[in-house]
């Protein structure tokens, strides 16, 4: 086993501990779970960043090619984030829904094959991994949006029904999870934009023109519309609230169905089995 | 010396009884100077309140002391004793610790989490002091307990929700807007229920608010108060897109908002949400209103629905504190017990004997070449020194274990010379007269 993937290993070892933690802090409700679960988590993310920069002096390449290092980045950029907006809005409880999903990455990518692929030379280009980077970054933000979004439609609920469980004192207030939700969106937009910029970018100078209509960049371009509606919907109408809350879930939806399941299950370009010219 | 507590509370007797054991608060000096007399108490205090009395002491005889004590809460009111002894009830040693820990942090109280007990303490402890009732015991036992109640309030979350309607309907405004200080509200009719939860929200920072009733010279003079202003009845609708949160308390016996007004008012603010409050019944506002996106109608059926949930959440919060307070029980018994005479002396000779036998070593390691009876003679020397230092204060100690100053004189002794904390097995050693001739 290499360095890097005995650090994969231990990191996903450590996101594990840490998203139980958070699970029984938000089931039990003991505060001291959840304040060992954030310094839990500050721990893993440390050793996580310190696993990507061996791989990537491994591999002399930014670790993006393959799927095991994708999701190990995806996860690394879902716990970033979700550190930066702990920094801003202490919500503890938003951990609960970001480390099980970070964990599922991790769990994934350590099931595919770890060797470092032989890349494709028509991929080797300095934009393939600024679209990657950019993309990712855009993912891990608009999957805050989407927990913030179901977190909303929590708390709306029971503010509705007047019916309260103990979950209702820890929820942050409607407001703050709506203020959320705008800006994941302010940041999350120009990210994806520039992440599908760069990725046309990319193509051109890998395969010559910039965009191919294969399944990836046509999902992508409909998850962008998405999103585009959203922003425009709260910037002119008053989007906001349930709704905001409703298509932050299902953008992340889209999102996660263009990386996973054109990867998986359709064909084209951007197939991962492509990447490694198998 | 043992501590004792006897009273009553809300949960033992009806108010008709605990109303004749009530004792002023203006008039505490003589039932504490009373209590005092009473021959088995050595120091005390009184805890009146409109839902307790009770009685606490420091005594060296606690069965005695116990039933001193009922026999003067009947004495001094002038209640004959059948009629409140089965509602009264006695702690002594750990229990009465605990006792007296739980209800500061308000764990006994009707209202759990309560606030004002505390403070009711403080001020029963207050007079004690003042007349001077309160020797080392009482006082250290006073300060432990209002450090536990600090302890409970700021470790749990026991008092940190609405218990009281009016703060129900801030708490869910909060839970909506998060900060209250740039929102507006709007106060339709009049009530004091409605006055009450709009100063509680213009406590918490809500700068406008605007007020209209049928009356406009009502609507003007309760907009006064809060330097709001004042609208015309008829045209009230046409605000409500200004504000966030809305009360009415109107004697209308129609609904005075209905479904379709509030969509125009809910689009007018691009969809920001709005807290409507109606505590009017007949209700003002229709039901169907909470259907609505972004409108949250709570009437007061609701906001009694919110406390009890809080109430719930509390009682979660609670065995959380009994932890916090079984803890310090321990530690304060242990000071208690070290409060004893018998054990201090052996402490205290046990701790001069190792400086001795320690010295002894140094010096006869130095000097190798000492006859037997040399030695025996240095050791006899440092012996008698130590005798004679211990002389005098151990027989102070003796003579005022019986005093109110004996108390403080052991704590000193303990204090100034570092003693461990006795062992159990310490208090069935000889007695004293016994261990200063083998010494």
């Amino acid at each position: 086993m290499t360095t890097d993937v005995l650090l994969f290993k231990i990191t996903l070892l450590i996101y594990f501990v840490t998203t139980i933690c958070y699970l029984i802090g938000v089931i039990s409700l003991k505060d001291r779970f959840r304040q060992n679960a954030i310094r839990l988590l500050i721990g893993g993310f440390g050793l996580h960043c310190i696993t990507l920069a061996t791989r990537w002096v491994a591999t002399g390449a930014i670790p993006v090619a393959s799927l095991h290092e994708s999701l190990s980045f995806f996860a690394w950029a879902l716990v970033g984030i979700y550190l930066l907006f702990y920094l801003r809005y202490r919500t503890v409880m938003l951990g609960a829904f970001i480390t099980p999903l970070a964990l599922v990455l991790m769990i994934i990518g350590s099931a595919a094959p770890k060797q470092a692929p032989a890349l494709n030379p028509m991929l080797d280009s300095w934009w393939f991994p600024v679209h990657v980077t950019l993309a990712f970054l855009g993912h891990a933000v608009f999957a805050i949006a989407a927990a913030a979004g179901v977190m909303y439609l929590l708390q709306e609920r029971m503010l509705k029904s007047k019916k309260f469980s103990s979950l209702f004192y820890r929820l942050p207030s409607l407001d703050t999870l709506d203020s959320m939700n705008y800006k994941c969106l302010t940041f999350g937009f120009p990210l994806m934009t520039m992440g599908i910029i760069s990725g046309a970018i990319w193509a051109n100078s890998a395969w010559g023109g910039y965009w191919r209509w294969d399944p990836k960049e046509t999902w992508a371009l409909i998850t962008w519309f998405l999103y585009a509606a959203l922003l425009h919907g709260r910037l002119t109408i008053g989007w906001r609230g349930r709704r905001a809350a409703i298509f932050a879930i299902v953008g992340f939806g889209f999102l996660l169905f263009t990386f996973f399941g054109v990867n998986t299950f359709l064909s084209g370009e951007h197939s991962f089995r492509n990447f490694t010219g198998q | 010396m043992h501590i004792v507590i006897v009273g009553l509370s809300h949960k033992t007797a009806p108010v008709e009884i605990r109303e004749k054991l009530a004792f002023a608060p203006t008039a505490m000096e003589r039932p504490l100077r009373q209590m005092l007399e009473l021959p088995t108490i050595a120091e005390g205090l009184i805890v009146s309140t409109c839902n307790r009395v009770e009685l606490c002491a420091a005594t060296k005889e606690p069965e005695a002391a116990i039933a001193a004590l009922r026999r003067f809460l009947a004495e001094y009111h002038e209640v004959p004793p059948e009629e409140i002894n089965g509602k009264l009830y006695n702690y002594q040693g750990e229990e009465a610790i605990r006792h007296l820990f739980r209800v500061s942090s308000s764990l006994d109280s009707m209202v759990l989490g309560e606030p004002q007990i505390l403070g009711q303490i403080k001020t029963a402890y207050g007079y004690a002091a003042e007349f001077r009732t309160c020797g080392l015991i009482l006082n250290r036992f006073l300060h432990k307990a209002f450090s536990v109640a600090k302890r409970v309030r700021t470790e749990t979350a026991i008092a940190s929700n609405a218990v009281s309607v009016s703060f129900a309907a801030v708490e869910m405004a909060r839970k909506i807007f998060d900060r209250l200080d740039n929102k507006a509200v709007m106060i339709i009719g009049a009530g004091e229920m409605c006055e009450l939860a709009a100063r509680h929200f213009v406590a918490n920072g809500v700068s406008k608010v605007l007020v209209t009733n049928r009356t406009f010279e009502r609507a003007e003079k309760l907009a006064a108060e809060f330097q709001g202003k004042a609208i015309p009845f008829e045209d009230f609708v046409d605000h409500l897109a200004e504000v966030d949160i809305v009360m009415t308390s109107t004697g209308a016996p129609n609904f005075i908002l209905g479904q379709r007004q509030m969509e125009e008012v809910l689009k007018r603010r691009k969809n920001r949400p709005m807290f409507l409050i109606d505590i009017a019944v007949p209700r003002d506002i229709d039901p169907k209103v909470n259907k609505l996106d972004n409108a949250y109608l709570y009437d007061v059926d609701d906001l009694q629905g919110v406390v009890q949930a809080n109430l719930k959440e509390r009682q979660k919060e609670a065995s959380k504190a009994e932890a916090i307070v079984e803890q310090e029980i321990g530690q304060f018994h242990q000071w208690l017990g070290n409060l004893e005479v018998k054990p201090t002396i052996i402490a205290l000779r046990r701790k001069l004997e190792e400086i001795r036998l320690q010295e002894l070593d140094k010096t006869f390691s130095n000097l190798k070449d000492l006859t037997a009876g040399q030695r025996k003679s240095i050791e006899a020397m440092s012996s008698a020194i130590i005798n004679k230092i211990l002389h005098q204060p151990t027989s102070i100690l003796k003579r005022t274990q019986n005093d109110s100053s004996g108390e403080d004189y052991v704590d000193a002794v303990r204090v100034l010379f570092d003693l461990p904390a006795p062992a159990d097995n310490d208090k069935e050693i000889k007695p004293l007269d016994d261990m200063e001739e083998a010494g």
